[in-house]
């Protein structure tokens, strides 16, 4: 066992001072193969690439900034990160959940397959990006604050929330957002009202008629669960869902 | 050489690196100057993005009791041509000071070029409306269009670029920045993709007091480039930052416009966002669009400019490179990663990401109180109004 790994039955924690994202990743790999059932890792600065890969069902909780690429390719574990996250957080996760108890940078979620993300606070440009499903495999996304432009963007499957509850910067109140530009499956849905000027034009927006549908309800209660918010009184404001218009919106751009 | 570079940069021996440079700022906006350690430890955590060919930094308040100099950072490829590079100075310019830049053997810092600055003033009668800006952006023109293997990398007051082929912590090392001290500062770790990792190739790229870091490419280059030729300035560096330094010199100290609105003609809204805008708006935005597509910066970039007294971050329309913001009583910190900002300023609060094309601008404002959140609580009367 590494001196820096401290083990107190099943959990353990590391600190990441001054440790590249190989160091770290090592590390935390063995602190979850050796059985820990939790793990905290202190002093967290950037380190990329951090849960990368993992497949235990393991709790993480990460204090300080966790650098881009954080639980990419991850199916395993639930990761609480007490700070903000960078770019490309959850990128091409498989399973397992991330929460972040700030905010998060841009294409969150890029290529999502499974699992879930919750971010308490706002998220950057491309949220969603590419993220897709299968049969009754589904990643979902749920953002406390605002989004910024290209939310959903070429979005391909699972489900985004946007509640927009405590936002100080509205980018979805810019003149244009972009929202759901390219997107061809999958479902977004807004507290809130949006402009069609804001909408891409592969995407539709309806009314939200019944919030139990979809799982939208469910998802809103375990994010306001991690957060501490009143579920019924979010759940109380209208939401908007934003669909597809389109299966193949570029089928025949390059077909003459 | 070649594999003690591949040791610093990939010492995984991975299949692929994953770079992609760096930029940091940091302005105090109290005009206090500060060392450099805070900005060096900051671009020394994002090592990652950069691979060893290029860093550098820009800082102003640099030289005091030389304010009213023009300091030329000099460097000579061949170490031949400083004789005559000095005899060319004497010509032109009064030379008050010359000297070798310190730097120090630095691991990793591998055949460095000479390197010279001076101080000079101008002492040529120079016709009305014919500044002596005008006169030494052009003498810098001409030494460095001349290719004499001396390239002029630093012309402004007060301030100077220091930059290289290296990690920037590196860079920092060679050039014993830990020996300065200034106000702002702007540090860049370097990933060359289309061209070459040289010496005079590293950012910041530099024009009177100009500075600009970029991570990102400018894919309008060959557009710019002419455009700005036809007002007198060479692209001679070899890489696409460049042409940035000189339109913000053309547009802000040449045209008289604000930074704000130069910022507009790097990254004006599009066209369909225009449409939406408000008369007057949207006449100022399709003025600048016509007056100025030339100047329209295409292509991914995320940018940090210095200018006495004021640093500007700047991405383009859509954002396609990362820049975050933070500020805390008169520090304002601009950075690719937040974690950067974190590591430096550890109880930072205030950190937002700025839309694309949406300027942050810090400025000096002498006199000026801040709230712990960054924000300008009051401003003395006689300070210059600013706003982030």
């Amino acid at each position: 066992m590494e001196s820096d790994i401290a083990d107190l039955g099943g959990q353990y924690s590391i600190d990441a001072r001054g440790l590249d994202h190989r160091a770290l990743a090592l590390r935390m790999r063995d602190a979850l193969r050796a059985g820990a059932s939790q793990l905290s890792v202190y002093n967290v600065c950037g380190q990329r690439y951090i849960g990368t890969g993992l497949r235990e069902a393991a709790r993480v909780d990460l204090y300080g900034t966790p650098g881009n690429d954080l639980a990419s390719f991850m199916r395993g574990p639930t990761i609480y990160v007490h700070g903000n996250a960078q770019d490309g957080c959850g990128n091409t996760l498989d399973g397992g959940t991330l929460v972040v108890y700030g905010h998060a940078g841009d294409i969150l979620g890029y290529a999502m397959r499974g699992g879930k993300i919750f971010v308490r606070d706002s998220v950057g440009y491309r949220a969603g990006i590419h993220m897709k499903e299968y049969k009754d495999v589904k990643p979902a996304i749920v953002i406390g604050g605002d989004v910024q432009p290209f939310l959903g963007e070429y979005m391909a499957g699972g489900t985004v929330i946007v509640l927009r509850l405590n936002a100080h910067r509205h980018a979805t109140r810019q003149p244009q957002s972009f929202v759901g530009t390219g997107m061809h499956g999958g479902a977004i849905y807004l507290r809130g009202e949006i402009a069609p000027s804001q909408l891409g034009r592969e995407v539709a927006a309806v009314p939200l008629d019944d919030i139990e549908a979809d799982g939208v309800a469910d998802l809103v209660r375990e994010f306001c669960g991690y957060f501490g918010y009143n579920a019924a009184e979010v759940l109380a404001a209208p939401f908007i869902k934003i669909y597809p218009k389109y299966l193949r919106p570029y089928g025949r751009l390059y077909a003459y | 050489m070649r594999s003690e570079i591949r040791d610093l940069s990939n010492p995984y021996h991975d299949d692929k690196v994953s770079a992609a440079c760096a930029i940091f700022g940091m302005i105090d906006r109290s005009g206090q100057c500060v060392s450099g350690d805070s900005v060096i430890t900051a671009i020394t955590n994002m090592h990652e993005r950069g691979n060893g060919l290029g860093g550098g930094f820009a800082i102003y308040g640099l030289y005091p009791g030389y304010e009213a100099c023009y300091a030329f950072h000099i460097l000579y490829m061949n170490p031949d041509s400083r004789e005559a590079m000095e005899e060319h100075l004497r010509r032109r310019f009064r030379l008050v000071m010359g000297e070798e830049i310190p730097t120090r053997p630095t691991r990793g810092v591998v055949n460095p070029p000479l390197l010279w600055r001076y101080f000079l003033t101008v002492n040529t009668k120079l016709s009305p409306g014919y500044g002596e800006d005008d006169y030494v952006v052009d003498q810098v023109m001409e030494i460095n269009r001349e290719r004499t293997g001396a390239f002029v990398i630093s012309s402004g007051k007060n301030m100077g670029v220091f930059k290289g082929v290296g990690f920037p912590e590196q860079i920092a090392e060679f050039f014993r920045l830990d020996d300065y001290a200034g106000y702002l500062w702007t540090a860049h770790a370097r990933f060359p993709t289309n061209t070459t990792g040289w010496w005079g190739g590293a950012h910041p790229f530099d024009i009177l007091d100009c500075t600009v870091v970029h991570n990102g490419e400018i894919s309008s280059y060959g557009i710019n480039r002419r455009y700005l030729e036809m007002y007198g300035y060479e692209c001679t560096m070899e890489t696409d930052t460049e042409v940035l330094a000189y339109a913000i010199d053309l547009l802000v100290r040449r045209h008289g416009l604000p930074i704000e609105i130069a910022a507009t003609v790097l990254a004006p809204p599009l066209w369909s966002e225009i449409e939406q805008e408000d008369a007057e708006a949207a006449r100022l935005h399709t003025l600048l669009r016509q007056v100025y597509p030339s100047l329209l910066m295409n292509g991914p970039f995320a940018i940090i400019v210095g200018r006495t007294g004021e640093m500007m971050g700047l991405t383009d329309r859509i954002r396609l490179r990362p820049m975050i913001a933070a500020a805390k009583g008169p520090v304002l910190y601009l950075s690719s990663e937040e974690a950067a900002i974190h590591l430096v300023c550890p109880d930072i609060q205030n950190t937002w990401t700025p839309l694309g094309g949406e300027p942050v601008i810090g400025r000096v404002m002498p006199g000026a109180t801040f709230t712990s959140a960054g924000e300008v609580e009051h401003v003395s009367a006689d300070a210059e109004v600013a706003t982030r």
